[in-house]
């Protein structure tokens, strides 16, 4: 057919118009939003002048004693819904993703599972922790509800994707020999998925920890609730000592994550 | 409960009838587009059958019928007195665990250690809880360091898996599989992965391994001259079907032009 046009040139990469489409729109997108939110520079300079007499407001950090006292308190209360959210979100989280792998549970339920999972990540945690803080009181119990509810979601959607990429070949050889379910998972799954999965669990630590500051503002207790009051008090002085104590601590659990990561490897 | 019972070796069916006789096996992925079509082939109970053909004729998926890793569209497969394609659950897992298995690809745990790779083979007898602690029965774990002294990786029982040469972890694969105590081997293409003088070893290996303890041994293999080497009997199967059936002395050029069809490939 092609022999009246034997000049016909192969395209050896095509355009990809819909790519080509979406970056055009993306970018209209940014300029229209830009110009309704009153994105101008002349804010932006007031904005530098009002953040710089708010930053030397906050200085020199506060250390009196009871301040301090104030910030032990805080972190320790923090610190516990950190370890305690982790702890009981990786529990929950292993068997919600591994009901939720395509390759190890029936479709039913491993879509029942996505679904939910996709309904738990739908909130940011400082969503969920509002919701807890209404329900059950203001307080540290509130927040760990809410960082095991976003441990267990992101962790299990993690896990579920661990497991969905291991190799099946091993599983189908512990299947062969007539292993029971449980069986398999421990002795075909398990070994495949278990560097990764202490991985995700030290990063969910890590963030935990900064979480826990954070849904101390809505009300959950723990540094973030002394945070909120300080700046509730102008005591901004007293923010600064908070903050680099976050900072340090946020630093050491990175330490800490790394550590276990190559631990387990 | 029968996972805490020691190990025996002569318990369950070495005197009994290890035969296994397929009858009208039929499977189709796609319907209306059979990969076997309608097979029957009984399978003595002792002596190794290999199983010869074409990629893609269904000689992975005919032996991966027998212990259900893949599921019959329709057909009987009798072994030990129960028909194995009606099976499932419990049942199952209990004609599984006197069904061992070879692969391709050797399909060892890969972060396992060797000994634990070996020990999987007892995990159809095992308490979920023992494995998970790895407290295997001990009169196991001596077994399975006589297994690995039998296939010639004794020094290696604490390597991992991932660590090991391609003929070493085909030789894990196998004393995985005699450390169930088998009925029958499926082999499918143990040796295809293989060097030419691996894969020799390996398939004398299989055949001295299994005749000892005289289980019928099944293997899937594309190496021809290995096949008349030491199979008892060949199975030519093309496109789903069973094309000849015979001793290997009896396999001529003429049955492997039918079976692969084409010629002047065979010099």
């Amino acid at each position: 057919m092609s022999a009246s046009y034997p000049a016909t040139r192969r395209v050896a990469f095509p355009p990809n118009w819909p790519a080509r489409i979406a970056v055009a729109l993306l970018a209209i997108y940014v300029i229209y939003a830009a110009q309704t939110l009153d994105f101008t520079w002349a804010r932006f300079i007031t904005g530098i002048d009002h953040g710089g007499r708010f930053l030397s407001r906050m200085f020199p950090p506060n250390v009196a004693p009871d301040k301090l006292q104030l910030l032990y308190a805080g972190m320790t209360e923090s610190l516990q819904i950190a370890v305690l959210s982790t702890v009981f979100g990786v529990a929950l989280a292993i068997p919600l993703g591994l009901a939720a792998a395509r390759n190890l549970s029936p479709a039913p339920l491993a879509w029942f599972c996505r679904g939910l999972i996709a309904l738990l990540r739908t909130f940011h945690p400082i969503i969920v922790a509002i919701l807890f803080v209404k329900a059950v009181g203001f307080g540290a119990l509130a927040g760990v509800l809410a960082l095991i509810v976003a441990s267990m979601s992101f962790l299990s959607k993690l896990l579920a994707e661990a497991v969905e990429e291991m190799s099946m070949n091993q599983v189908e050889a512990v299947r062969a020999t007539g292993a029971s379910f449980l069986s398999v998972i421990v002795m075909g799954v398990v070994p495949q998925v278990m560097p990764r999965f202490v991985g995700f669990c030290a990063y969910q630590l890590d963030s935990n920890l900064r979480n826990s500051a954070l849904v101390g503002l809505v009300g959950g207790g723990g540094i973030g609730a002394t945070l909120f009051t300080a700046f509730q008090r102008f005591d901004y002085d007293f923010v600064l000592t908070i903050v680099l104590a976050i900072i340090a601590i946020v630093m050491v659990g990175e330490l800490l994550s790394g550590f276990m990561r190559r631990l387990f490897q | 409960m029968d996972a805490a019972a020691p190990f025996t070796p002569d318990a369950a069916g070495s005197n009994a009838d290890r035969s296994l006789v397929i009858r009208n096996l039929r499977k189709e992925y796609r319907a209306g587009q059979p990969v076997l079509k309608n097979v029957s082939l009984t399978v003595e109970g002792r002596g190794m059958t290999a199983i010869i053909g074409p990629s893609g004729t269904g000689k992975s998926t005919l032996i991966r019928c027998i212990n259900r890793l893949v599921d019959p569209t329709s057909g009987e497969i009798l072994f030990l007195g129960q028909d194995i394609a009606k099976l499932n659950g419990r049942e199952l897992r209990r004609i599984r665990r006197r069904i061992g298995m070879v692969f391709q690809e050797y399909n060892l745990v890969e972060r396992l250690s060797v000994i634990e790779n070996v020990l999987t083979g007892r995990l159809g007898y095992v308490a979920v809880w023992r494995a998970w602690l790895r407290r295997f029965d001990p009169k196991d774990v001596d077994r399975a360091f006589q297994l690995l002294d039998a296939v010639g990786l004794g020094a290696l029982a604490n390597q991992r898996a991932d660590q090991l040469s391609g003929g070493q972890r085909q030789r894990v694969g196998i004393a995985r599989a005699l450390m169930q105590d088998p009925d029958l081997i499926l082999a499918d293409e143990p040796t295809s992965s293989l060097d030419p003088k691996t894969s020799v070893e390996i398939m004398e290996l299989i055949s001295k391994r299994a005749g000892e303890r005289d289980i019928p041994v099944i293997v899937n293999i594309h190496n021809v001259a290995l096949a008349k080497r030491y199979a008892d009997r060949i199975v030519g199967m093309s496109k789903g079907e069973v094309v000849f059936d015979g001793p290997p002395r009896e396999l001529e050029d003429s049955h492997l032009l039918e079976i692969y069809g084409g010629e002047g490939w065979l010099e």
